[in-house]
């Protein structure tokens, strides 16, 4: 019950804080809803949903097979780097792993000095849709990957054996026992990647080469700063929240499997991908992954290496960002954790009330909601919103750590519950009545109980949600306060002032600390060996 | 269940938590500023020495993104902002930031100032200016337009990053720059020019960036620009291309807050803007022409800069009054 | 097949962390033959060796008087039934059990009636678009059986078959597992750690102790007692 309890507090929280924010815009000045519904706006509408379409579709597409290669090759050479090398796009800011696409597919990229070589004059131009599209991929990809692939993970051990004694070939393996799966994964995963993508803001501006490729987020921004019309921002998030809620909701529809199987998973050695054939689709898959997701960040290396890095390490001005950055990502990062870590336990509590009354159920829709659909809220509206919200009490600056720290947390829920929840549904299968009838608990509990299994999960969820927050430019911008410099911070202001160098290897260090941060999360999870005698 | 768990981790969280600083004691000077102003590359540190020497104050910068964030700031906060001076709008913002009834006149003579075509504003004071202009990248494009009209007809494979004018201060100023040459015919000029437009992008620095990264040979940007490459990296090849209709200036001004808790040390600051104390330090960390006379004559490097033989301007309130319809005519142009 | 001599394991040896096992063993054809030792004695190392889940470092693994050291699992002529998860939860039943006739659930009339006709066999009839979910633990235990039995191979594996089921369905799965033994004539190796299991079905045991085999004789002369202290000593647990 008291699961419960924390679960509508934090509903309450997250809807709350969201909804002051855009009460308080609302209530700013009149609302500007005219000319919501004008062509043009209608047309970015369409835009906006059709390339968040094809680019999860695409995300998702490439995903599978790159998870699937992955869960059937633990002892794939460097295969915990190349899961390492899956979360560093995430960390990235948008801009700078735009620039490395651009170095590699641009107009002067890799790509077409290729085909110049081969003879071919004309560059490719990946400018439009298929730019976005591409950057798209580039940046989600990775994340459905590792997403699908912690999923096919948790297959219980006996299917790959009973899968390797029936002499199922891989065709048969995807189609009875990995599909399934990851189409239980697929509503979740699609999901988070389409909001993603609807929200995206900075790649569709500069890849979609103009502003007939615009997101609905491209006119939030407008309004909100060079218009200054916060009724019109709200009014365009409320057309973004329900167009996409409508979308996501139709898919909450289509059936899907999620039977769990009786005993509680663990994952096992895989007999399966041991012709030479499946071995070579797993390699190329592997390698053509591995290249596409590395060699931007090859890109952004390279340019960093160009730059003084002992210099730029040195300066008073990295150690405070990088301080101010760390601190904002650690305490976003663990509060995001509790944020998730009590809707989880809420809506298993619920789930496990056997006459769950139309409220509890209502919490539960809402709690699933709302882990999600505050992507769609952004950064900037919700800082804005606060900010007139927090005006009568004085000097906002003061607030501003506080609120940014908040909305990266609430920016990196959804992921974070994505990491956790397996891992703590199957922690609580597995101990909650055990431990319940021993009446272990509070601390005892933590200590004995808890701590040991899921310090590994909360630990990778963290590292997670701190990657994020640090690459967030978002909320930060808007306070500009001095105590407030963050490392993307500090790479825009360097773009910002001819300085592109130095962004250049702040770029290098902030993607090489991301790394560093996956490293840490996925520490422990060595490749699987036989862990079943 | 879970409590202990979570006040472990809140305690977590709370550590990072710093809270502000406070200011110093005595009379401080509240200055809300864009961000690369008050970076430590920018002319904020030298002018805060310089004007502290004066008034035995503190000059406390607030940085905040750019001009058009600082007008947002503005009318977010109304009359209960805690600054003095806001330094750092520009022309085409100050009708709107006039009408916002925050400022009030300055009581600055403005006549000395170098600004092309002079400037007379009862409340704002101009420190800076720059004529936006094409930069481009000499061991690429060899016979650069000399001609807005050249660019807008040039050859379509031969591609410019322009930024977005909703979005962009360089990007509205590109918007009025066809406005002021084109008038009626910009919506055509837009069709034309947009075969050339490789991409638009939200602000200065991603479209700069692809510049020098070489993914594009032309971008929108200063005069000054090359000034930076030629004294920061000994690097020549970045060129600015002169227009003979002339080039849209960018004038960047400064104003007094009616609100203002030390309104005659704000005085004293807007007056001491058209000194070399502060002028000295706009070209080498503003990269931008000085509004008024500095001690020394500027670095080499700005002799060879291109200077516009006419400058063009719509004054503010035209531009108020016509944004949207401008902006509109160009998306109309832009999208099919 | 050719002698007596169902699965034999010659020099078998395997490193698994600190664990060390060699094996050296013939077993009967045709026979039910009770694998058992205390825990980590290495009884599930033992069937992963004869299924191919583990590869011996050096030694030799024949079932039937073919060297099947190399092959992999599917290659192997056996079935297998584990403790649980033998069956797909998103699969129903009739499924579950065509993929022991077509590893890609190809088919045809026949092939879904040998299905039927098996689930009928273990007591299972009708259940052909059940899901598992939807089971108890000792009707999805049956249906494994029944896949096993479309299966037709010659060799049966299972691994602590009944462990989770309570002792009367232990008993009356006993008695089917022996029925079934009877009508196919296949060759049984069940690993268990209920002496009670041993007594109902085994014709033949083997106690294993520290990843060695510490006896190898028939199942009367094993229950009359070993000698072996610890053999012994776990057959007078209850």
């Amino acid at each position: 019950m008291r699961a419960i309890g924390g679960g509508a507090l934090v509903l309450a929280v997250i809807t709350g804080f969201a909804g002051t924010a855009l009460a308080a815009l609302l209530l700013f000045d009149g609302a500007g809803f005219s000319g919501l519904l004008d062509t043009y706006t209608l047309s970015v509408a369409r835009f906006t949903l059709w390339q968040a379409t094809l680019s999860t579709l695409l995300s998702v597409l490439f995903g599978i097979p790159v998870a699937r290669a992955l869960a059937r090759r633990p002892q794939f050479p460097g295969r915990i780097w190349i899961v390492r090398l899956l979360a560093v796009p995430m960390g990235l800011p948008v801009l700078i792993g735009a620039l490395g696409l651009i170095g590699i597919w641009g107009r002067q990229g890799a790509m077409n000095d290729l085909l110049r070589m081969l003879g071919l004059a004309e560059p490719v131009s990946i400018y439009g849709l298929s730019g976005i599209l591409l950057a798209h991929v580039f940046f989600n990809m990775p994340l459905a990957a590792r997403l699908m692939l912690a999923g096919l993970e948790r297959i219980p051990g006996e299917y790959w054996r009973v899968a390797a004694s029936l002499g199922m070939p891989s065709r048969s393996v995807f189609r009875f026992i990995e599909g399934p799966v990851l189409l239980g994964l697929l509503p979740g995963v699609a999901g988070l990647i389409f909001m993603l993508c609807v929200t995206s803001f900075t790649l569709v501006l500069v890849l979609g080469g103009g502003p007939a490729a615009t997101t609905i987020e491209v006119a939030v921004y407008q309004a909100l700063r060079f218009d200054f019309d916060p009724g019109r921002a709200v009014a365009l998030a409320l057309m973004q929240i329900t167009m996409t809620g409508i979308l996501l909701a139709a898919m909450a529809f289509v059936p899907v499997p999620v039977e769990q199987s009786a005993t509680l998973a663990r994952g096992g050695r895989r007999f399966d991908g041991w012709r030479r054939q499946t071995q070579w689709v797993d390699g190329t898959v592997l390698l053509l992954a591995t290249t596409f997701t590395g060699l931007p960040l090859l890109a952004v290396v390279l340019a960093g290496l160009k730059a003084d890095l002992p210099a730029l390490l040195f300066s008073p001005a990295f150690r405070r960002a990088a301080l101010t950055s760390l601190a904002i990502a650690l305490s976003a990062g663990c509060l995001s954790v509790m944020l998730a870590a009590t809707i989880i336990h809420a809506r298993a509590a619920i789930g496990s009330e056997r006459r769950a009354g139309m409220a509890l159920r209502g919490i539960r829709a809402g709690l699933s909601g709302a882990g999600s659909l505050i992507l769609l809220v952004s950064p900037l509206m919700l800082g804005t919103g606060w900010f007139l919200a927090l005006r009568p009490f004085g000097d906002v600056a003061r607030f501003a750590p506080t609120l940014v720290i908040v909305i990266n947390s609430l920016m990196a829920l959804p992921f974070v519950i994505r990491v956790l929840s397996p891992a703590f549904d199957v922690h609580q299968a597995r101990t909650g009545r055990l431990a319940a009838s021993l009446g272990i608990q509070g601390f005892a509990r933590l200590r004995l109980i808890d701590g040991p299994v899921l310090a590994k999960p909360v630990l990778m969820a963290l590292s997670f949600a701190m990657a994020l927050s640090l690459g967030d430019l978002g909320a930060v911008a808007l306070f500009g306060s001095d105590d407030l410099v963050t490392l993307p911070y500090l790479i825009y202001s360097r773009l910002g002032s001819y300085r592109t160098n130095e962004a250049d290897g702040f770029a290098l260090i902030l993607g090489f600390v991301c790394l560093l941060l996956t490293v840490v999360g996925t520490l422990g999870s060595r490749n699987r060996m036989t862990d079943d005698r | 269940m879970r409590t202990k768990f979570l006040s472990l981790l809140a305690a977590c969280a709370v550590f990072s938590l710093s809270s502000v600083a406070a200011d110093a004691a005595g009379k401080t000077l509240t200055v809300y500023t864009y961000e690369s102003f008050v970076s430590e590359w920018g002319p904020g540190p030298k002018v805060k020495e310089a004007f502290e020497k004066t008034c035995d104050c503190t000059v406390n910068f607030v940085g905040i993104t750019d001009g058009v964030a600082l007008l947002s700031r503005l009318k977010l906060e109304g009359a209960s902002a805690k600054a003095d001076v806001v330094l750092g709008l520009d022309t085409s913002l100050t009708a709107e930031a006039r009408d916002t009834g925050l400022f009030e006149a300055s009581g600055v003579d403005t006549s000395a100032t170098t600004v092309p075509g002079g400037f007379k504003d009862e409340v704002f004071v101009p420190y800076d200016y720059g004529h936006f202009a094409v930069i481009y990248d000499s061991k690429v494009v060899t016979s650069p337009p000399k001609s807005l009209k050249e660019l807008v007809e040039g050859d379509p494979s031969q591609k410019i990053a322009i930024q977005d004018p909703r979005t962009s201060t360089p990007g509205l100023g590109l918007l009025l720059w066809v406005k002021s040459v084109y008038g009626d015919k910009a919506g055509e000029a837009w069709r034309a020019l947009n075969k050339r437009v490789l991409t638009v992008t939200p602000g200065w620095s991603e479209a700069y960036g692809l510049f020098t990264k070489g993914e594009v040979p032309m971008v929108l940007s200063y005069t000054t620009s090359p000034a930076y490459h030629i004294i920061a990296d000994k690097e020549t090849r970045y060129q600015a291309a002169a227009f003979s209709e002339g080039h849209y200036v960018q004038i960047e001004v400064a104003g007094l807050l009616k609100n203002a808790p030390e309104k005659e040390l704000g005085r004293d600051f807007l007056r001491f803007m058209l000194t070399p104390g502060f002028q000295d330090a706009i070209p080498e960390n503003n990269w931008m022409w000085p509004a008024a006379a500095t001690s020394a004559p500027l670095p080499e490097a700005f002799n060879t800069l291109v200077k516009p033989e006419k400058t063009l301007l719509i004054p503010s309130e035209e531009v108020a009054k016509n944004r949207k319809a401008w902006i509109d005519e160009w998306l109309a142009a832009s999208v099919k | 097949m050719t002698d007596d001599c169902a699965i034999a394991l010659s020099g078998v040896t395997l490193a698994l962390g600190n664990a060390t096992f060699a094996f050296d063993c013939r077993l009967p054809a045709g026979a039910i033959t009770a694998v058992t030792g205390p825990s980590g004695s290495g009884k599930t190392t033992f069937l992963n060796l004869v299924a191919g889940f583990e590869r011996p470092d050096a030694g030799t693994v024949s079932i039937g008087g073919q060297d099947v050291t190399a092959l992999h699992p599917a290659e192997r002529p056996v079935s297998l039934v584990f403790q649980d998860n033998n069956l797909f939860a998103h699969l129903d039943i009739a499924s579950n059990i065509g993929l022991g006739i077509d590893p890609s659930l190809r088919l045809s009339a026949q092939d879904r009636a040998a299905v039927s006709t098996a689930l009928e066999r273990v007591g299972l009839g009708g259940f052909e678009k059940r899901r598992p979910g939807t089971l108890s633990g000792g009707e999805r235990q049956r249906a494994a059986f029944a896949r096993a039995l479309v299966r037709r191979r010659p060799v049966l594996l299972l691994d602590e078959p009944f462990a989770a089921l309570d002792p009367d369905l232990r008993a009356a799965m006993s008695a089917l597992l022996v029925e079934l033994h009877r009508e196919t004539g296949n060759t049984v190796l069940i690993v268990t750690h209920d002496p009670q299991e041993v007594r109902r079905s085994a014709d033949h045991v083997l106690f294993l102790k520290q990843g060695r085999i510490a006896v190898n004789l028939p199942a009367e002369r094993f229950l009359s007692g070993t000698g072996v202290a610890e053999a012994d000593t776990f057959m007078r647990q209850i």
